[in-house]
Parts: C-alpha cells; sequence; structure tokens
C-alpha cells in the first residue's frame, strides 16, 4: 500500500479539493505550480539556507540518557524546539512565503490556534516585508496573550475570530473567507496538513526537512539510518507527517500518532479525533472529523491550544484506517505530568503538544534496544502560565 | 420535466429567494414557503443550516447557528417538508454544505429529495471534479438538478465545462466575496455580467450573492435570467418576522 499522496491529491480514501468554486483559481494556481516551484534550484537553495542561517537547523538528534533510562528504552529527541520562535511550525511558513513570493501574492493570511503558526507566519512575512492578517478565536487570544503581543510586535494584524466557537476551527473558517473575498493577491499560508489538496502534501514536504535530518543524524550515532518507531503529536498532524515521511513506505519503523484525549475520550471533552471522529468533510479535506450525528462539526477540547482541532490531515486520516501507524490518546493529566518529568530529567521545558508523545511511555512499553525517536515539536516557554497554574508554581 | 427547467423557459426575470431552514423558529420553514409562493417568488432555496458555512457571510452564518440552537436537523427539515408539494408548486432547491448530506447518506438524500419533490441541490463545497467523479450517477438518478456556481475569477474555459456539466441553471456569484455583501455594483460587475453573456451558453444564468433591492434585481438580471435574495431576505425576517414578508418582495419587482 501507498502511504503518500496520489496524483489525485488522496490518500487512500482521503484528501481531496472540496472547495466552493470562489477558492477554485487560487487552489488550482497552487497545484499546478507547487510542485516545479518547491523543484527549481533557486527555491531549494533559497529554501535550505534561510533553514540554516535564519531557523537553525538542523536541529539536533538528541539522545535523552536519563529519560531513556527510566522507561528502559533508547530514546532519541529530535529538537524542534530549537527553530527560531520555538517550534517546528516555521519550516512550513519559510517554504510558503517563498511559494507565495513566487506566485506574485503580495498579501498573506493564516490560522492560528495556540498562536505557534501565527508567530512563524509573522515572523517570516516581516522577514520579507509583506502584509500580514492573522485569524485567531476570541477566546484563543485570551488564553495566549504572550503570543498575541509578539504577532503585534511582528507587524502582523490579528483578527479576532467571533464565529462559532471562535477557536481555531471557527479562525480557519474565516481566513478560508478572507481568501474568498482576496481572490488575486494573498496567499493563505495554513499550519498543517490539513485544508484541500495540494495543502497536506505541501506541508508535509516542507515539514519533511526533519525526517531527512533524522536519517543523517541516526546514521552517524547509530551505524543504521531507522530507527524502530517514530513518536509525535498530531493536531492537524504536520510535525507528525515531517517525522514520518520518509519512513512511510518502510514497515520496519513503527508509526506512532498521539492525540489529545482532554479530560477522557468518553468524558464529551476531548480532541482524539481517530478515536471519536467519523469521515466528513472539514476546511476543503475528506478526513476524519469530530461531528454530530446529523454532520455538524462539533467543538473538541484540549488542555494545549496546539492540539485542539476537531479534524486530521488526510494522511493520519489513512494511517489510521489502513492500521499502519498506531494511535494512542493521551489525557491532559499525563500530558502534564510527563511534561514536568521531562523538564527534571532532561532540562528541557516541551510545549505541551509535545508533553503528550512523551506521556506514551508510562504505558506503551519498548523493548530495551529499540531506538524511538520522538519529535520535540516546541517548547514549553509559550505554555508557562497553564504549567503555573496547574502545578501552583508560582 | 423538472420544475426547475420548465421555470427556465417563462418569458419573465425571475425572482429567487434564500432562506435558512428552522430560522427564526424551527416550525417557520413551512408559513415562509407559503409565504414566497403566495407573493409571487419563482423558485426558493431552501437552507438547511451547517455548523461551519464557509462561503457564508456573517447574515447566514447567525442564522444557521440560530437554526441549529432551535433543533433543526436534515431528519427534522424532511420531516417539515413531508407534504411540501399539497401546496407549493413551484421550484425547491435545498442549498447547504456537503458534511451534513454525507453524514445522511448521499443515497439516501437524494432518495429522500426526490420522494418529497425537492428539484435540487446547491453544496458550494462539493466541486465539479468530486462530483463528477463520485456523486453524478445518484443525483442523476433522483432527478435532482446539481447546480454549480461560477465567480469573476473562473476562466471561459472552466465556464465552458461547467456549462457542459448543467443542466438548469448556472448560479452566477457576483462578486469575490462571501454571501450578504452589501458594496453594490461597480463597473467590474457589469463587465462581468456581459462577458458572461456574450459567451451564449447553453444553460440560463442566475445572479446571486449582493442582491438586496429593486436596484442591484435590475441591474443583475439586465443580462441574466433571474436573480436570488438570501442575506437581505434573513435581515428581513430578523427584524420583521416572517409575517411581513410581502413588505419585502413586492419591493422588489
Ligand atoms: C509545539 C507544537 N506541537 C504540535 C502542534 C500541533 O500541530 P501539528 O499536528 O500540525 O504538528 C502545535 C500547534 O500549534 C505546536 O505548537
Amino acid at each position: 500500500m501507498n502511504y503518500n499522496v496520489n496524483e489525485k491529491g488522496y490518500y487512500g480514501d482521503f484528501g481531496g479539493a472540496y472547495i466552493p468554486e470562489m477558492l477554485y483559481p487560487n487552489v488550482e494556481e497552487l497545484r499546478q505550480n507547487y510542485l516545479k516551484i518547491m523543484q527549481e534550484a533557486d527555491f531549494q537553495k533559497e529554501f535550505h539556507e534561510l533553514l540554516r542561517e535564519y531557523v537553525g537547523r538542523p536541529t539536533p538528534l538528541y539522545y535523552a540518557k536519563r529519560f531513556s533510562e527510566k522507561y528502559g528504552t533508547k530514546v532519541y529527541l529530535k529538537r524542534e524546539d530549537l527553530c527560531h520562535t520555538g517550534a517546528h511550525k516555521v519550516n512550513n511558513t519559510i517554504g510558503q512565503i517563498l511559494m507565495a513570493q513566487r506566485l506574485g501574492k503580495k498579501r498573506i493570511i493564516a490560522e492560528t490556534g495556540a498562536g505557534q503558526h501565527g508567530v512563524a507566519t509573522a515572523t517570516v512575512c516581516a522577514l520579507m516585508g509583506l502584509e500580514c492578517i492573522v485569524y485567531m478565536g476570541a477566546i484563543d487570544i485570551k488564553r495566549q496573550a504572550p503570543n498575541v503581543a509578539r504577532m503585534k510586535m511582528l507587524g502582523a494584524k490579528v483578527i479576532p475570530a467571533e464565529s462559532g466557537s471562535k477557536t481555531l476551527k471557527d479562525a480557519t473558517n474565516e481566513a478560508i473567507r478572507d481568501w474568498i473575498s482576496n481572490p488575486t493577491d494573498t496567499h493563505y499560508i495554513i499550519g498543517s496538513v490539513v485544508g484541500p489538496h495540494p495543502y497536506p502534501d505541501m506541508v508535509a514536504r516542507f515539514q519533511s526537512v526533519i525526517s531527512t535530518e533524522v536519517k543523517k543524524q541516526l546514521q552517524e550515532k547509530e551505524n543504521r539510518d531507522t530507527p524502530d518507531y517514530v513518536v509525535a503529536c498530531v493536531g492537524g498532524g504536520s510535525n507528525a507527517a515531517g517525522l514520518y515521511y520518509h519512513y512511510l513506505d518502510n514497515p520496519k519503523v513503527g508509526i506512532i500518532a498521539v492525540e489529545a484525549a482532554g479530560k477522557g475520550i468518553d468524558s464529551g471533552e476531548s480532541a482524539a479525533t481517530s478515536a471519536l471522529g467519523k469521515e466528513g468533510i472539514i476546511h476543503g479535506s475528506k478526513t476524519l472529523l469530530m461531528q454530530t450525528p446529523d454532520g455538524q462539526i462539533t467543538e473538541p477540547y484540549s488542555i494545549s491550544a496546539g492540539l485542539d482541532y476537531p479534524g486530521v490531515g488526510p494522511m493520519h486520516a489513512h494511517l489510521f484506517r489502513s492500521k499502519r501507524g498506531e494511535f494512542i490518546s493521551v489525557t491532559d493529566a499525563d500530558a502534564m505530568q510527563a511534561g514536568l518529568e521531562l523538564s527534571k530529567l532532561e532540562g528541557i521545558i516541551p510545549a505541551i503538544e509535545t508533553a503528550h508523545a512523551l506521556a506514551i511511555f508510562k504505558d506503551r512499553k519498548f523493548k530495551k534496544d529499540d531506538v524511538v525517536v520522538v519529535n520535540l515539536s516546541g517548547r514549553g516557554d509559550k505554555d508557562l502560565n497553564t504549567y503555573i497554574e496547574y502545578f501552583d508554581l508560582a | 420535466m423538472n420544475r426547475i427547467n420548465k421555470k427556465m423557459q417563462e418569458g419573465k426575470k425571475l425572482l429567487s429567494i434564500y432562506f435558512t431552514a428552522g430560522y427564526p423558529d424551527i416550525e417557520d420553514t413551512m408559513p415562509t414557503l407559503e409565504a414566497l409562493q403566495e407573493n409571487g417568488v419563482d423558485m426558493v432555496e431552501i437552507g438547511l443550516p451547517f455548523s461551519d458555512p464557509l462561503a457564508d457571510g456573517p447574515t447566514i452564518q447567525e442564522s444557521s447557528t440560530h437554526a441549529l440552537k432551535n433543533g433543526m436537523t436534515t431528519a427534522k427539515l424532511f420531516e417539515q417538508l413531508k407534504d411540501v408539494r399539497k401546496t407549493i408548486d413551484i421550484p425547491l432547491i435545498i442549498m447547504g454544505y456537503f458534511n451534513p448530506v454525507l453524514q445522511y447518506g448521499i443515497e439516501d438524500f437524494c432518495a429522500k429529495c426526490k420522494e418529497i419533490g425537492i428539484d435540487g441541490m446547491i453544496l458550494p463545497d462539493l466541486p465539479l471534479a468530486e462530483y463528477e467523479l463520485h456523486y453524478k450517477d445518484i443525483f442523476e438518478k433522483n432527478d435532482l438538478k446539481f447546480i454549480f456556481l461560477i465567480t469573476p475569477q473562473t476562466s471561459d474555459e472552466r465556464i465552458r465545462q461547467i456549462d457542459q456539466a448543467s443542466d438548469s441553471f448556472i448560479y452566477m456569484v457576483s462578486t469575490a466575496s462571501t454571501t450578504g455583501a452589501t458594496s453594490g455594483f461597480s463597473n467590474v460587475q457589469r463587465d462581468y455580467f456581459e462577458r458572461i453573456a456574450s459567451l451564449n451558453l447553453k444553460n440560463p444564468q442566475i445572479v446571486g450573492f449582493g442582491i438586496k433591492d429593486s436596484e442591484t434585481f435590475i441591474t443583475a438580471t439586465k443580462n441574466a435570467k433571474g436573480a436570488i435574495i438570501g442575506s437581505a431576505f434573513i435581515k428581513h425576517i430578523t427584524e420583521h418576522g416572517v409575517e411581513k414578508i410581502d413588505d419585502f418582495v413586492s419591493k422588489i419587482r
């Protein structure tokens, strides 16, 4: 079986471009050009130069000795938290801003939940001198004040999404509506492997630099370029797609996707899409999403704003349905403990999204000489307030 | 012959109205339809409310959210429309988003539409390629006309493809915007209306988005066969309720 996208824009049953006609010219322009542009020598040169000089790549593949000892296996952390702006999100925004420039776009829009993607977009817009508008749910603006301030400092305009439930899915709706109303000069930088084809594939390709580096680094450290497992948290699925990318078709590498169970799968307050979702259409893609029996999209819940999305990218929906991926969900409480534990064992404070991926070791046992690579997708600075309140650290 | 096709043969310019089912009150669906027909409206789009209406502006978003809070569902709409053909004989089109239709089951949904006497469907997020790849046969089997949108940015080549795939009318979106734009029509729209007229398409065109009064109706239908009013009508019933529909319709033409 093939786990990457096919020529029609599908991953198995999932994907496609379920968009209103108003978006067709923009999405079609992107579809016809993205692969060609990405392959151009000058694009590759500029992309990799920026990743090296500006983002700080390659990020280390760090052997977490004390964490490994505690769980009786070999755990490597791919340090995306050390990227400029503090998470993997910037790999994608660097790629997409170069794409937007080559398509002649002058105005950039984006959606954001936790604010990480908004900050990464505002950053590259400042770098390139392009106008930047970020849609963010009115509730998230309150929850993530430091990131809102960062975006403003970087020159972006932050527009609150007041519709629906006022969180990430509504911010995405508002960004799409903006694009409908600005059909010629605007590029929409989607923040994950979601949305209509070609977005999931384009974002996965930009994030695949993670997987490329892991192969090389493992070769140096372990004398083989394949781990036994790759583990990542999944909101929309971009940091996971980036880590899995070159291992998708290698059955010797186990793929583990970690979703947010919130207060528990059956609590009614969860964001575990694979467990709770059904096939449907969200934001232009056929995929798994949380919805009522009547097909209304429901509001997810997670303590981490970056995992608080009712859908999952079509690649991950396919990994789930085909059973290629092992899907585990982790509660708020277990994630918070894992975040605290990594801080104490390794001196690394992870983002709460990332902490979900670290929490699986408590119950999911690995063999002593298994090599497990965990994507440390982001740092915890943005989450300090949540950590402080949760553990009463003040 | 399908009621939509029959209607397109009438000599006059057609007035079509969109409203959200189950709004303002859950039981307003049938009274609204009856009042629209009584006041001479030619065709109706019945909006099936959705939680995430991407192509809609604030007015229709809010009416949809409100209708869902009222308890509107697909099954409830079909129940309300069960005997619609006893009193209503103008063409009826269901307009909504694809996800609720998929969850109901697309085969069941279309069969139910046929049973009730629905004539067509507008699902803005089911585009031409996906329609032709997976769903065309189901709609055709149930004599449901699938209506495609075009916009000022749609290329002539694609308009011709859409014309080929259509067999009722083409929904001509007037401006690059979501529903409920209020800016009126400029020369850009007038040029667009004339460009489309000059293509001599086999399907008539009905203009929608931004039609709100007699003036915009007249401009839009100078070349096109008719026009659709949505947000302006929703605003009217929000303020005046469904009892005063005659006030609104009589001012349009
Ligand atoms: C640090 C971090 N990790 C993970 C995610 C989840 O997104 P994705 O699944 O696209 O990697 C986010 C989203 O904001 C994030 O900030």
